[in-house]
């Protein structure tokens, strides 16, 4: 059972405020990747406030809860703020973003013991392995909670990727959601213009798995169903991919479908700008 | 010098196969993982009796280690099985910030480590893993001697909470550490008390400083040899306390000379203790197809190699 079980009302108030606290946290420190995090906005509220089993009390091992892990490291802006807005800390803890002494690192980390938080990740291409590992030892616990993983699409260029992507087929990790923010955009470009991906869709299920497609991730009317359709598929022998179009910049106008806002954080004008088009539902931190 | 006397011969991957084995049935938190080198491993009477425990990930070593920092979500005991070369260069940035940096509770069991893999050749035969893995904030380094002192050590890192590199190998050698001798994680084994030059050697070199002792002994000079079964953290206590009394030391290894145990001596004395050391391992070179005693004799990681060590760290002194 979810602590909040919001409705898409609700849903999409928690997002807006998460899309400041996002903006805020990079301008603060002018650095950090506001683009992803924006695309993804949506996605991490679904999970934390509607769809995931969890305790913001926090346990590393997390018996009888559903797990997620972001293997997308950087966009780590949306996930502590959703963390932070879920119960998890206080969100007043937002404003020490990748600053010294911080539990909030640039990219997201367990050696500061931040709630939430189960493994590093910013290399790429490592969180299916750990959450397959982690679904894996849920079945051998009698564990019947999900465990969820999130990745970028141009992230899939790491070879590792497809090992796990074989393993879990092969190992039959039925208790596994992995979903791709399909934005089409990474640091150097469109994702087709500097390593095209080819048909997705295709090598997923010509990999063993269920493969279902979410044609906008920024719409809850349309990511809702698809997130409780994945849902209702785990345990039947195949793990699950969501392929998830988002728009990298979602919410911002002028950082909307491109690349160039994937790493760069917005001066001061932009940030008057960018609050302009998200309002304050939760409180700023 | 003293006797170290043995009945057998055996290699130390049999020595963690029997302790992994002895671990499943004490256990049940461990859990075993293997890319395809389950028979070179010896992790089948493991398997035969957990097979439920057991996950075998194919040819795909980085999704190994991945799944094995995940497994520790839920509260298992991962132990990686595969060789020394792709447990660690393979996979370095995996173990980095999946194992290391998580802080995660994974065992990596790295067999046909060193030369003494033999014939075939330097792409299986790594002499920098020693190095790679001290590096690593928060892993602990242990290079067991014998096929006993393996097994022990198995047993012993699935009580430590917290990521270990477990570095053992192919061949057989003399098995002459107690079967009932327990294993302590950082703490030196004194094998020989002498007081004119400290050996300190680890892994399959151990009983080749041994062999040296006794040529030594022929020659007058009292060695004092030293296991060091853990490499990081370094017993630098034990270190300096011989090095103090015999005023001069000998650092032998199966590795390269960079990043290697030498090393970490090298530092500890500089800093503290500064007396005449000499290395014994491999100069910053690749090794070759061969036999292991040829291979051994050839990049001078011998009983000769230490005598002749011995005899110029006592000139320096």
């Amino acid at each position: 059972m979810n602590p909040f079980n919001y409705e898409a009302e609700q849903l999409l108030n928690v997002a807006h405020q998460v899309r400041r606290d996002i903006v805020r946290m990079v301008h603060a420190v002018n650095s950090g990747h506001p683009g992803g995090s924006l695309g993804c906005t949506e996605f991490l509220v679904s999970l934390y406030f509607r769809q995931m089993t969890h305790k913001p009390e926090f346990d590393m091992n997390g018996i009888g809860e559903d797990l997620f892990f972001l293997s997308n490291g950087h966009i780590s802006p949306v996930w502590y703020s959703t963390l932070a807005r879920a119960g998890y800390f206080d969100p007043k803890e937002l404003a020490t973003f990748r600053k010294l002494n911080s539990r909030l690192q640039g990219h997201p980390a367990t050696e500061e013991h931040l709630p939430g938080i189960r493994i590093a990740s910013g290399s790429l291409g490592q969180g299916p392995s750990v959450a397959i590992g982690a679904a894996q030892v849920k079945k051998l616990n009698g564990d019947d909670k999900l465990v969820y993983v999130l990745t970028g699409d141009g992230e899939l260029e790491e070879g590792q990727v497809w090992e796990a992507a074989m393993y879990a087929a092969h190992h039959k990790v039925d208790n596994f959601i992995w979903t791709v923010d399909y934005n089409g955009q990474q640091i150097d470009g469109p994702v087709d213009a500097v390593m095209s991906l080819g048909n997705l869709r295709a090598k997923f299920e010509a990999f063993g798995w269920k493969v279902l497609h979410c044609e906008n991730g920024n719409d809850f009317a349309q990511l809702l169903p698809v997130l409780d359709e994945a849902k209702a598929l785990t345990g039947q022998g195949q793990p699950i991919c969501i392929l998830m179009n988002t728009q990298m910049g979602f919410g911002v106008d002028f950082m909307m479908g491109s690349h160039k806002w994937h790493g760069v954080a917005p001066n001061d004008a932009q940030l008057e700008q960018a609050l302009v088009q998200l309002k304050e539902t939760l409180n700023d931190y | 010098m003293k006797d170290f006397p043995y009945s057998e011969s055996k290699d130390t991957r049999s020595g963690f196969g029997a302790g992994l084995l002895e671990l499943g049935r004490t256990n049940p938190n461990v859990v075993a993982l293997c890319a395809d080198l389950v028979g070179s491993l010896k992790m089948g009477d493991f398997i035969k009796e957990f097979p439920e425990r057991f996950f075998q990930v194919g040819i795909a070593e980085a999704n190994m280690i991945g799944l094995a920092a995940g497994m520790t979500i839920g509260g298992k005991i991962p132990f990686t099985g595969t060789f020394a070369n792709f447990s660690t260069g393979r996979v370095y940035d995996q173990i980095r910030q999946s194992v290391a940096y998580s802080g995660k509770n994974v065992k990596i069991c790295a067999s046909h480590a060193g030369l003494t893999l033999g014939e075939d050749g330097a792409t299986h035969q790594i002499l920098e893993d020693i190095g790679m893995m001290k590096m690593l904030p928060h892993m602990t380094v242990i290079n067991p001697c014998d096929f006993n002192q393996t097994k022990a050590a198995t047993i012993a890192i699935a009580e430590y909470e917290g990521p270990v590199y477990l570095r053992f190998g192919r061949p057989v050698v003399p098995n002459f550490t107690p079967a009932d001798q327990k294993f302590e994680i950082g703490k030196a084994v004194m094998l020989n008390e002498g007081k004119d030059v400290t050996i300190i050697a680890t892994g399959h070199l151990v009983w080749k400083a041994i062999l040296a002792g006794k040529l030594l002994a022929e020659q007058g000079i009292d060695a004092e040899i030293i296991n060091i079964h853990t490499i990081k953290p370094l017993d630098t206590e034990a270190i300096l306390a011989s090095v103090a009394k015999t005023r001069c030391v000998v650092t032998a290894e199966e590795h390269q000379f960079n990043g290697g145990l030498g090393e970490s001596v090298a530092r500890l004395l500089a800093q503290n203790l500064p007396l005449p050391l000499e290395l014994v391992g491999v100069n910053d070179s690749f090794g070759e197809s061969g036999t292991p005693e040829e291979l051994m004799e050839k990049y001078g990681l011998n009983e000769q190699s230490i005598v002749a060590a011995v005899q110029r760290v006592m000139a320096r002194k």
